[in-house]
Parts: C-alpha cells; sequence; structure tokens
C-alpha cells in the first residue's frame, strides 16, 4: 500500500477527533497531532485503536512513542502492513 | 450568619418526561413510564417491567459531540448530563468561554449510585479477553462516579468544587443540601446539584434477587399497585436523572432570576444501622430524628407543612414511613399533610430517585398542584388508621401549597430531609 492510499484511509480515522474548532483542512502530513491538530492526547490510543481495526494491524507500546504527527503514522503503517 | 438559598434552574430525564414542560404535564395527569421490558423477560428476572427515560439520537447530540458519543455507552452519565445542562440552562447562566478563566463561584456535586454500568461491563469482557489494550480512551470517564459531575464540569466551565456523592437512595436528597450548606456557608454562589441511575438489568439485577421488585404485574404494567396501596408488593426499577441549580438569594435577586423556592434548611442522618436498621432497612426512630432535625434546622413548626413528598417505594416499608412522619411531625388523620409519592408514576429510580422526585414536589409548589397517587385506591389498612383519605389523593389537586418537605431513605440506613418553601 502506497502512501497515498494510506493516507486516504488516515485523514478520516483522524477527522474523528478534530476539537469543534479545528478544521479537518488543516490535516496535511506534517500536522502534529496534539500540537497543531490540538488533537487531546488521550485520543492518541484511541486512534491507534481505529488504525488498527482499519488497517489490520498491531501496534506494541513502542510503536507508539514515534507517533506525533501524520507522517509518523503512514511510516509506522508501512512498516505493519505487509500488503 | 447563613445565606440564603434558593432554586433559580430545574433539569429533569425522567421515565414519564424528558425535559420540565413534559415532565410537569406527565404528573399532571399522573402518566406512567413503567413498561413491560421484554429483555427483563429473556434475561428470567422476576420483574420484567421497568422505567426508563426515551432519549433520542438528535437528542443526545443537543448535548455532547460526535467526538464525545463515540463508543460513549453510560445511560447513567448521559441522563445527568441532559438534567444537568437543562438546569444550568434553566437557570440563564452561561458557561464559561473556552478562551476564559473557568466560573469560580459555580460547583457541582452530582451523585450515583454506580455509574455506567454498560461500560464497565463492555470493558470487563475484554479484559478478560485479554485485551484490556482494546479499551480506549473513554472507559474510565464512562465509569467513574464522578462521571456526570466531571461531564458537567467540563461543559459549563465550572471552577468551584466538582465532586460526586453517593448515599443509595438519598443520593439526590443529599446532594441538594450538600449544595445548600456550601452556598450558605459562603464558599460558593451557584451549586448545580443532582443525581442519577443507569438503565437496565446490570444496575437492577441485584433488586430483582432479592426481591424487592415486584414479580405480580408483568402482563399488566399499568395496573401496579402503588405506593401505600395494601396491594403493594415491591417496587419497579427505574433509572434517570433529575438537577437543581442551587444558588444565593442575593444573587438570584441581583441578576432577576426565576425563583422556584427558597431551600429553608434540612437534615442527613444515619440509623447507625441499630435499633430495627441494617443494611436494608431503616431504623425508625433515625428517620423521625431526621424529620425534627430538619423542621429545627429549617427554622418552622411541623404545623406549617402543608405537603410530604414521601420516599415511599410500593414495599412493605411504606406504613412504617408512614407512622414515623406522624410520630416525627406529631400530625395525624384529617391533620396530617397531603402526601404522595412519585415512585408509582416512574418506579423506584434508585440514586436518581431522590432528585427526580425533588424536582417534582418543587414543580408542585411553584405552580400549586398536587399529583395524583398511582393505583392506590385499595389504600393498605395502617396507612388509612393513621392518615384520611383525602389527604392521598388519586386526583390532581390544585392547592397553594407553601412549605414543603421531601426525604429520602437508602441502603446503608441513610437518610435525608430537606425543606423548602415558596417565595
Amino acid at each position: 500500500m502506497n502512501s497515498e492510499e494510506i493516507y486516504s484511509l488516515l485523514e478520516p480515522i483522524i477527522k474523528n477527533y478534530l476539537p469543534e474548532d479545528v478544521s479537518p483542512k488543516q490535516i496535511n502530513r506534517s500536522s502534529d497531532l496534539t500540537r497543531e491538530l490540538n488533537i487531546n492526547s488521550a485520543h492518541l490510543v484511541d486512534i491507534i485503536l481505529d488504525i488498527e481495526d482499519v488497517f489490520n494491524i498491531e501496534f506494541k507500546n513502542e510503536d507508539m512513542e514515534n507517533l506525533r504527527n501524520v507522517n509518523d503514522a503512514i511510516l509506522l503503517i508501512q512498516k505493519k502492513a505487509t500488503i | 450568619m447563613k445565606k440564603r438559598v434558593v432554586i433559580t434552574g430545574l433539569g429533569v430525564v425522567s421515565p414519564n418526561g424528558v425535559g420540565i414542560p413534559k415532565f410537569t404535564e406527565a404528573i399532571k395527569n399522573g402518566v406512567s413510564g413503567i413498561q413491560f421490558l421484554p429483555k427483563l423477560r429473556d434475561l428470567n428476572f422476576s420483574c420484567q417491567l421497568g422505567a426508563t427515560p426515551t432519549i433520542s439520537e438528535e437528542k443526545k447530540r443537543d448535548y455532547l459531540s460526535e467526538l464525545q458519543l463515540r463508543n460513549f455507552n453510560s445511560s447513567g452519565i448521559l441522563y445527568g448530563i441532559i438534567a444537568g445542562m437543562d438546569a444550568f440552562k434553566d437557570a440563564e447562566l452561561e458557561p464559561a468561554k473556552n478562551d476564559e478563566e473557568p466560573l469560580w463561584d459555580l460547583g457541582i456535586i452530582f451523585g450515583s449510585g454506580t455509574s455506567g454500568v454498560e461500560k464497565f461491563r463492555e470493558a470487563i469482557y475484554k479484559i478478560d479477553d485479554k485485551n484490556v489494550r482494546r479499551l480506549g480512551s473513554n472507559s474510565v470517564a464512562q465509569t467513574m462516579t464522578s462521571g456526570v459531575s466531571a461531564y458537567l464540569g467540563g461543559l459549563i466551565g465550572a471552577g468551584n468544587m466538582v465532586t460526586a456523592n453517593s448515599s443509595a437512595c438519598a443520593t439526590g436528597t443529599e446532594a441538594l443540601l450538600m449544595g445548600y450548606e456550601h452556598i450558605a456557608n459562603g464558599k460558593a454562589t451557584y451549586m448545580l446539584c443532582g443525581s442519577t441511575s443507569d438503565q437496565g438489568p446490570y444496575i437492577w439485577g441485584g433488586f430483582d434477587a432479592m426481591k424487592v421488585t415486584t414479580y405480580k404485574y408483568n402482563d399488566s404494567p399499568e395496573k401496579v399497585a402503588g405506593p401505600m396501596s395494601a396491594d403493594a408488593s415491591g417496587f419497579v426499577p427505574g433509572s434517570g436523572a433529575g438537577a437543581y441549580l442551587l444558588e444565593s438569594l442575593e444573587s438570584a435577586q441581583k441578576r432577576g432570576a426565576t425563583i422556584y423556592a427558597e431551600i429553608l434548611g434540612g437534615a442527613i442522618n444515619n440509623g447507625g444501622q441499630r435499633g430495627g436498621g441494617s443494611m436494608t432497612a431503616p431504623n425508625s426512630l433515625a428517620i423521625q430524628k431526621c424529620i425534627t432535625s430538619a423542621l429545627k434546622n429549617a427554622n418552622i413548626s411541623a404545623s406549617e407543612i402543608d405537603y410530604i413528598n414521601g420516599h415511599l417505594t410500593a414495599t412493605i416499608k411504606d406504613p412504617e414511613e408512614i407512622e414515623n412522619w406522624c410520630i416525627a411531625l406529631n400530625r395525624k388523620g384529617a391533620d396530617f399533610p397531603y402526601i404522595n409519592s412519585l415512585k408509582g408514576m416512574v418506579g423506584h429510580c434508585l440514586a436518581a430517585s431522590g432528585s427526580i422526585e425533588i424536582v417534582s414536589a418543587i414543580l408542585q409548589l411553584y405552580e400549586g398542584f398536587i399529583f395524583p397517587n398511582t393505583n392506590c385506591e385499595n389504600l393498605h389498612p395502617k396507612i388509612a388508621s393513621l392518615v384520611s383519605q383525602e389527604k392521598i389523593s388519586m386526583k390532581t389537586l390544585k392547592n397553594p401549597l407553601q412549605t414543603i418537605v421531601k426525604a429520602s431513605f437508602g441502603f446503608g440506613d441513610v437518610n435525608a430531609c430537606a425543606i423548602f418553601k415558596k417565595i
């Protein structure tokens, strides 16, 4: 799966967790999830679970430590998804 | 010098009406929220009746965002949020803006018995399945006892004490009195108080097992013998939430708020599980003492009481409660105040009973009516020997009530009694 395909599946997941005053248009590959998009850090675990469901993969605790922005998520998914 | 405290906002999520206008209409007309619930039959409950408020998906979205509603599965917290926000809006107060400081003078005391059992069940299944990591971020907020007050605190931006109390079926009345004390002692200007109870088999099961619910009316929910009836054979479990915005009289007058009633005072005590009291039964002496202490605290005499909103559950304890009122007030027969119980219409809403019933009591005081007792034509003989039948009306009465009393009793031998006056 190329990064375009991953991004198109990832964006709608992230959209669900945006605070009401942040527009989905602000999401881009370099967006820092908590600092720029203002997503409550507690929701990072929910984003991870949604990603696991959509991509049929499973993350380890260490994987989550490296998750800061959208690109980090894409790289992680590429690493885990073998197909 | 203690500050005078009044009620300037009401909210309710009741099995027979959600929101103050619908609920007022329902209690005036004796509308029941008790239903046969097929799910309880399928689960082999003895009592297959229950009372739950109806809340549409659309209604939920008036109070919570899509994000807050993701994986949301706690009926009690939902009821509490709706009742609490309605009371807050009814008082015409505004939440703190996101970029402003919190409302330092506004606190919250919102109690429950146990909170979020449906969510807790979901979590337990995942944990036992070795899948604790799949709980997500919202399991704690939706199962903690302080769930309602925490959600409300965020929605409003409350900056004073935000907490939750728990005293079984006295929770709602206790929350009111705790909020009252807080304002009376000058520690806050506004206190949003109330209580909630989840709906469904996981919260009701324990009561079914104790045989304190009725198994006799599964085929005829409209006929369930009500509180004070000779045929009363146990309660119907209910659910919902009630809420009240308490405010100092000074502040309410200054901003020209609608004042529903003044809280004159009250009392909270415990029977110590002595003298006939136990985990599940009340010590009568403690109940009498709670009522007389409330009168003393409110600085009124028993003869001033026009109306009693009873705890009266439709169990064998009803005659005992009436006797305790007679002794504590030293009034009986035709001299006894009017009395009714909301439980005939909405069942026993457990931790939410006190708050939903207080809302019903305040509405009667404010509008000047007394709602009908349900299915109580055949009055219990012991009650009939203590109180004139005309004081236990089956019809709605118009009455310019001035001073009223509400009491709630609960497991753990807890008692709470509050006194209100029209202003």
